[in-house]
């Protein structure tokens, strides 16, 4: 090696905590062209890389930074979009530091490569330079004459149908609510994914790819599994995510002002309740809101709770901040913004007021005591401890499970008792021609494993139908 | 803080996917005071929906997304009926629609259907707006061979719908005001209906909970089993957000996909009453700032602050 390691990665330009405390736009500015060639030139070419076995979607993660570093923008994004579908999307939430940049050989000694970031700018790039970069334009090869419905437009349904609209199939997808993108419209934040991102890779699905969208279609209740195999579709890719809320199960919680995190971000993200009365839903957020969890939802919501000018936010959280299931960005991004992490505090009770809406939460403090079967210690109250939080607002993150409209009307389809779907390792479901992957088979993980096993039932959905 | 957000963004309108189902209006009738029916074309729904389930409905892309009972169908038509009551933005917007026109967004059909059976003798009642989904119901008890009595209420006789309709497809039919204006004066009458004759199960449908309800206390006594429809808020209507929960029985359910009709015995009143207030002062602002700057006041709000 002749030249010398650089171990620290470029900064990306963030907006400040003060400023966007009080804006719902994208807090990560991402990189400048300099900065991106700049950072891309730190990758040290590994002979074997670490990086692309930790991506879900087998990204040749070194030939596009190599091409970034080069200058070649438009070789960078073919080399992306030849696998990932939604760069724009994966490259502002992944996960990265616990997949690509998790066993990246400069990781070892200093900070790994940005991959994410540059992945990021490169997908924008292409996004904004459509002509010079070449990969919108598709030659679709001949029809095949099978039909495949996809059924939700999530990251597992959009990856599955691009990957299966390319392989020359007529792929229809149907999705219950009145916009497409899954979680990536109602789940995420405009100030953590802008929407019109979203929306540009639907587009190109649909214009570029020539995939028919259903909105408004509630599978299940429309139309049935049976239903859409006997209407000429050879086989269906279930891709309905998990999204049904939990709650704490504690007195109280049906009193007003007490949210899910689907319901508050439902309204903000996807009803735009940030811009009422101009949209017409609204959104009540008071003064003091406690949001109950501490994974990505929870930040999300807390950030959005700031946004629509709580004074003070707390996520409450039974562990402490090394069992967060949260990124360690997402974490640092709340604390700048004015969060107040409560730890080791678990509510019991929701305590209304005279009109029904919460007034505290009862909440006992607990210690860590042995790992449970999860690996993380186990939470344990400490008798006695108990006390009041005077708060007015209540977000239970707990998470979500699947949502179990399909499968109950689908009686050959096998669940798990957490009432997730069974498939195998390449999303094939109990019942014939029909896979499934994302969320509805793993429960609720990352857009990106979502993609992944869109992927990987594209490429079986195909097999079956070319036999 | 909201308005300083409003001022900084600049809506982007969704493009239009390609769809199928055009929701276009073709019959539009004003059954009495700002209560109207329109029957608009959805194959989708036309064919599946059954009594008791409901569509959810956004009007245009800034539209929040509200419920509206299924009042009857055409499967050959591909036609769906809903009757509703001009109450607030949305509700208006959809009513100021004519003939030809198309609604934006129409999901459905959602929810349970009703527990359709041979159960011997109905008592259905339908209040205010409701009158429409119940006639459907009606329609649906009497073809499952059941004898049934109807009630249809409203405030007074003005607002009463549906009466020769209702007539027509019931064994007997009373109606009842609360001004006593038309038919009994509210519903202690019933009392006297249990009293003479045994009825084997009361099917009840209001957006007013307090009049579902009474219904309930009334028919407790008798031990008739009362199925209610309940109209809790909603957001998806697919189980998505819980924000329609309601305790039946000591146990959460979502209204949206648990019912929307459930054991009115075993119904939390005080507790839906109470989620239902949620909104209405954004409710207020929100049909006020309709009705008084003007059908455009959103864009002109925004127009202003640009």
């Amino acid at each position: 090696m002749s030249e010398k390691l650089k171990l620290d990665s470029i900064p990306m330009n963030k907006q400040a905590p003060e400023i966007r405390r009080r804006n719902p736009y994208e807090v990560a500015q991402g990189y400048t062209y300099e900065q991106a060639v700049e950072e891309a030139k730190r990758c040290i070419q590994c002979k074997k890389p670490a990086c692309i076995p930790g991506c879900p979607v087998d990204i040749d993660i070194p030939s596009f930074v190599k091409g970034l570093a080069e200058g070649d923008l438009p070789r960078a994004a073919k080399i992306i979009y030849g696998t990932n579908t939604l760069p724009a999307i994966c490259g502002r939430v992944c996960p990265q530091e616990t997949q690509c940049q998790e066993n990246c050989a400069l990781g070892k000694k200093g900070d790994p490569v940005s991959i994410g970031r540059l992945e990021r700018f490169v997908a924008d790039w292409a996004r904004e330079n459509p002509e010079e970069s070449g990969v919108f334009k598709v030659e679709l090869p001949k029809a095949t004459g099978k039909k495949v419905a996809i059924i939700g437009s999530g990251p597992a349904g959009l990856t599955c149908a691009s990957d299966l609209a390319k392989a020359g199939h007529k792929v229809v997808i149907y999705e219950a609510l009145h916009l497409a993108g899954g979680v990536a419209v109602y789940g995420i934040p405009e100030f953590r994914l802008p929407k019109k991102i979203v929306q540009a890779e639907i587009d190109y699905l649909v214009n570029v790819l020539g995939v028919e969208l259903k909105r408004n279609q509630v599978v299940g209740r429309s139309a049935t599994l049976d239903e859409l195999l006997a209407d000429g579709y050879h086989s269906i890719f279930l891709g309905i995510g998990a999204g049904a809320p939990m709650f704490l199960k504690i007195p109280g919680e049906n009193s007003n002002m007490v949210y899910s995190a689907n319901e508050f971000l439902v309204r903000l993200n996807l009803m735009k309740a940030y811009l009422f009365p101009v949209f017409d839903t609204p959104v009540k957020v008071g003064k003091r809101v406690a949001v109950v969890g501490a994974g990505n939802v929870a930040m999300d919501a807390a950030r959005w709770a700031v946004r629509m000018g709580a004074d003070e936010v707390y996520i409450v959280y039974r562990r402490t901040e090394a069992e967060m299931p949260a990124r360690t960005e997402e974490r640092e991004n709340a604390k700048e913004e004015g969060v107040i992490f409560k730890l080791l505090t678990l509510p019991v009770r929701v305590i209304p007021n005279a009109h029904g809406s919460v007034e505290a939460i009862e909440c006992v403090q607990m210690e860590l005591g042995e790992p449970d079967e999860s690996g993380r210690r186990r939470p344990i109250a400490k008798p006695g401890s108990e006390f009041c939080m005077e708060i007015d607002t209540l977000v239970s993150a707990l998470g979500t499970q699947p949502n179990p409209l399909v499968p109950r009307q689908t009686p050959d389809l096998k669940t798990t008792n957490r009432g997730t779907v069974i498939a195998d390792e390449k999303g094939k479901t109990t019942k014939e021609r029909v896979w499934a992957g994302g969320d509805i088979v793993t429960g609720a993980a990352t857009v990106i494993s979502a993609m992944g096993a869109g992927r990987c039932a594209a490429r079986d959905i195909d097999e079956y139908l070319g036999r | 803080m909201l308005r300083l957000i409003c001022s900084r963004v600049r809506c982007r309108s969704w493009k239009e996917d390609r769809d199928v189902n055009m929701n276009r209006i073709v019959v539009k009738k004003e059954l009495a005071a700002k209560i109207k029916l329109i029957e608009f074309e959805n194959p989708d729904v036309a064919s599946k929906a059954k009594p008791g389930q409901f569509v959810v409905i956004q009007m245009g892309d800034k539209g929040e997304r509200f419920p509206l009972t299924i009042g009857g169908i055409d499967p050959d038509k591909g036609v769906v009926r809903v009757i509703f009551n001009e109450v607030g933005k949305s509700s208006r917007r959809l009513g100021a629609l004519g003939e030809g026109e198309e609604i934006g967004n129409v999901a459905g059909p959602l929810g349970n259907p009703t527990e359709i059976e041979r159960f011997g003798t109905v008592l259905c009642f339908g209040g205010g707006v409701m009158t429409g989904p119940m006639a459907y119901e009606v329609a649906a008890f009497k073809k499952a061979g059941n004898r049934v009595v109807t009630v249809i209420g409203a405030r007074n006789k003005e607002l009463l719908i549906l009466k020769d309709e209702m007539n027509a497809l019931s064994d007997k039919l009373y109606i009842s005001t609360d001004d006593g204006s038309e038919g009994y004066k509210g519903l202690d009458f019933l009392r006297d209906i249990f009293e003479g004759e045994k009825v084997d199960r009361v099917i009840g449908m209001s957006v007013a909970t307090a009049t579902l309800r009474t219904l309930c206390e009334l028919t407790r006594p008798y031990g008739v089993k009362t199925i209610v429809s309940l109209s809790a808020i909603m957001l998806d209507g697919t189980g998505m957000c819980g924000v329609c929960r309601v305790l039946v029985g000591g146990q959460t359910k979502f209204t949206c996909v648990d019912g929307p009709e459930f054991d009115g015995h075993l119904v939390d009143w005080d507790l839906l009453e109470s989620r239902k207030r949620i909104y209405s002062h954004e409710e207020r602002v929100s049909a006020l700032l309709d009705e008084h700057v003007g059908k455009d006041c959103a864009s002109r709000f925004q127009q202003a602050r640009k």
